[in-house]
């Protein structure tokens, strides 16, 4: 069981080439992190798996457990158990955090079956205090007027009210202090185990001291150039990414440059 | 015969959208002149003073324009000609719904109505084409002296009270709709509720219009006296014809010293309905009168509630929520006119355009030089789902004197593309992130509502949304 990126490449519609021939596969039970520099292609790596409408597949397949999920809509290949904690969360007024959530969880059950109130609360509280956020989080807009570090925490604690089988978290750490980052990466190895694969998109080494990869991907100009295990993130710690670039063929490099 | 008919019909998500054949003891024929109006007030039965009143409001529909320099084109589609202008199977309401016609009980049942009464409401009319074919009330509520009767029996049997305000508060020339309604109006309620008299469940009209090119004229006078409160609430739906269907009422309030009214709409006409309105209250020393309106359906509405803010104190709001979707133009809005110190308004209004939908907000707030310490507050916010949607807003507010404050504020905002796709990224369609996002804009507003109609109001957004998107 396993998510499957295969030969992907996918690029703006009408527009510009991001992804160039990308492979991966996260089984369950593993951590996979991504780590490259700045307009890679990593968040857009993330959306087209999720299926945003801002991106259209050249070729190449993305497999949820052997089903090719390119073919379904963004809200049905969430329903099949992927999850997308996104870099930038989306502001939407009006609508609580409680009855989003809770909108979301009903979505997945059958026609005519209700999802059950004090259950549910129970269920949220706990994730809730988990995170340690607080009760009247549930009755504000989601996101709306939150601090980064807020929405991140936010991302997460769906997460674990969805119970995804993939999940991707994009920049989670990123505008988390150091105390957040803690309990942040706390929630997530609670959900880590066989049931769940995750893929880490992060741009620093110090959130994989928390959460340890089982293996670290470095993806430059559009597709997988590296992978390795945790020391991999540490070198890259030290050294950036230019010898990465440098080790790469000359000639791979001069036919597509990293900022096309 | 009518079991055959139901069964046939296919439940329409729109609920409303269907009808029985029509079986009609009473028709005035097509086309309006002063013979239709002799015909209607004939059958009624009604004394001269009204069948005077009717014909002169002829006259005066016959020489006002169409308010096209100001209001939308489409206006000019309606064929007076071709419209039947009274259609009613009997003149009396029944009290008990198993005396009502197998058909038309069937209709409002299918529409929930004898339900509701049963959970919540303290009277109900129903009205079916021209006249209503139920009107009950609660017993207890009759022996308080609260009055809850049709138009008809209401200016019969309580002349005094009905003159003294009847096309009080609406002069018959307010515009060519109130006059068209004043000439050949038919159903609506007539209330009175004695001083003091606290009507703690809300009295209910339903509004059906079964007929194809037909026009409903209804025509509502509520009257709550010192101390007094009540809550109206009125609902609406006709079947989808290919011709156009018209609605015109007039709603007069009325309300006495220190007495509140709240009267609430959910309008969901057929997409094939002119839906023109004229609702205004008087709201006397330290009265308080709300006009919750819901426009969702018709093809153009144009309703702006008002209110004359008559005796000190005295308080105003109109709490309006209009969703226009393909084809469909909500030209609504309200009018405050403070005509004594101290009065205080409120206006919220909220808007959804989805499609090539259009929403209009028309408001007007009057405040003259010589009053005190008088205030409005008006937000008017727009929410456009589609690049093709289209709001405007025309305020006019004329505050003079420097005693008086006023605060206006409004808003236009766009569902984004990243809103729905983070939405679906947890599951939800897109049209279940749209309602949630249409439903989360309006919640502050829906909130003020009483409970039934939130729920109610809250399935008619998800109906429109699944539809924009289907
Ligand atoms: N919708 C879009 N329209 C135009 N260009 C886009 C779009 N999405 C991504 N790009 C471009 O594609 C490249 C990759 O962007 P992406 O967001 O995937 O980078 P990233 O690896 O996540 O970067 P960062 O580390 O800064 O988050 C960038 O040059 C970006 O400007
Ligand atoms: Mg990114």
């Amino acid at each position: 069981m396993s998510l499957v990126i295969h030969n992907l490449h996918a690029r703006v519609v009408g527009g510009q080439q991001i992804l160039r021939g990308l492979n991966l596969e996260i089984e369950k039970g593993s951590v996979h992190a991504i780590m490259g520099p700045n307009g890679s292609g990593k968040s857009t790596l993330s959306k087209v798996i999720a299926g945003h409408p801002d991106y259209e597949v050249t070729e190449g397949e993305v497999l949820l457990d052997g089903v090719n999920v390119l073919g379904m809509e963004p809200d049905a290949r969430s329903r099949a158990g992927l999850f997308l904690a996104f870099q930038y969360p989306v502001e939407i007024p009006g609508v609580s955090n409680a009855n989003f959530i809770r909108a979301a969880l009903q979505a997945r059950l059958a026609a005519g079956e209700e999802l059950e109130a004090t259950e549910y609360y129970g269920d949220l509280y706990k994730e809730m205090d988990r995170l340690e956020i607080p009760r009247n989080f549930t009755a504000r807009s989601v996101n709306e007027g939150f601090s980064g570090g807020e929405k991140k925490r936010n991302e997460v604690l769906q997460m674990a009210m969805l119970k995804p089988s993939y999940a991707i978290l994009d920049e989670t750490d990123s505008g988390l202090d150091i105390d957040a980052l803690k309990v942040v990466s706390a929630g997530v190895n609670a959900l880590r185990g066989p049931s769940l694969g995750i893929l880490v998109i992060t741009h620093y080494q110090r959130l994989l001291d928390y959460i340890t990869p089982d293996v670290v991907h470095v993806l430059v100009a559009g597709r997988i150039v590296r992978s390795a295990g945790p020391e991999l993130a540490l070198e890259l710690e030290a050294k950036g990414y230019d010898w990465i670039r440098d080790e790469l063929s000359e000639a791979a490099l001069a036919a597509e440059p990293v900022h096309a | 015969m009518s079991t055959e008919t139901l069964s046939q019909l296919d439940v329409d998500r729109t609920r409303g959208d269907f009808h029985y054949p029509e079986q009609h003891t009473f028709d005035a024929g097509s086309g309006l002149s002063h013979a239709t109006v002799d015909y209607i007030s004939n059958v009624k039965g009604e004394p001269d003073w009204i069948r005077e009143f009717r014909h002169k409001a002829l006259d005066v529909f016959f020489s006002k324009p169409m308010p096209t320099h100001w209001a939308s084109e489409d206006l000019e589609n309606i064929i007076f000609e071709k419209i039947r202008y009274y259609l009613a199977n009997a003149q009396r309401p029944t009290r008990s719904w198993d005396e009502v016609p197998d058909d038309v009980k069937r209709t409002f049942e299918r529409l929930g109505i004898p339900e509701q009464e049963r959970k919540f409401l303290a009277g109900v009319e129903a009205q079916f084409d021209s006249e209503a074919v139920y009107s009950n009330m609660k017993k207890a509520l009759g022996d308080q002296g609260v009055v809850f009767v049709g138009s008809t029996d209401g200016l019969k049997e309580h002349p005094e009270l009905f003159k003294k305000w009847f096309g009080k508060v609406i002069p018959t020339g307010d515009n060519k709709f109130s006059a068209l309604n004043s000439a050949v109006f038919s159903g609506g309620s007539f209330i009175y509720v004695p001083p003091g008299v606290k009507v703690k469940h809300p009295l209910q009209a339903y509004f059906r219009i079964n007929a194809e090119n037909f026009g409903q004229f209804e025509r509502t006078l509520i009257i709550a006296d010192e101390g007094s409160e009540v809550m109206y609430m009125e609902g609406c739906t006709a079947p989808k014809f290919e011709t156009a269907t018209l609605h015109s009422a007039v709603v007069e309030l009325v309300a006495l010293k220190g007495a509140k009214i709240q009267y609430v709409t959910v309008q969901n006409w057929s997409a094939n309905v002119f839906n023109l309105v004229t609702k205004r209250a008087i709201a006397h020393e330290e009265a308080e009168v709300k006009w919750i309106d819901c426009n969702i359906g018709s093809r153009l509405t144009m309703k702006y509630p008002g209110v004359i803010l008559k005796g000190r104190k005295a308080r105003g709001e109109v709490l309006s929520i209009a969703l226009a979707n393909n084809g469909q133009h909500q030209d609504t809005g309200a009018k405050m006119i403070h005509a004594a110190d101290e009065t205080t308004s409120n206006i919220i209004a909220k808007s959804i355009s989805i499609g090539k939908g259009r929403s209009s907000y028309r408001g007007l707030v009057h405040i003259p030089k010589h009053l005190k310490g008088c205030k409005n507050n008006t937000e008017c916010d727009a929410l456009l789902i589609n690049s093709t949607s289209r709001t405007d807003t025309y305020p006019a507010i004329t505050v003079r004197g420097s005693g008086n404050s006023v605060q206006h504020e409004a808003s236009v905002s766009q569902v984004s593309a990243e809103q729905i796709f983070y939405m679906q990224q947890r599951g939800l369609s897109e049209a279940q992130a749209m309602s949630l996002s249409v439903n989360g804009f309006v919640n502050d507003l829906v909130r003020e509502f009483p409970m039934e109609y939130s729920v109610e109001l809250k399935r008619l957004i998800d109906l429109e949304m699944e539809d924009s998107v289907g």
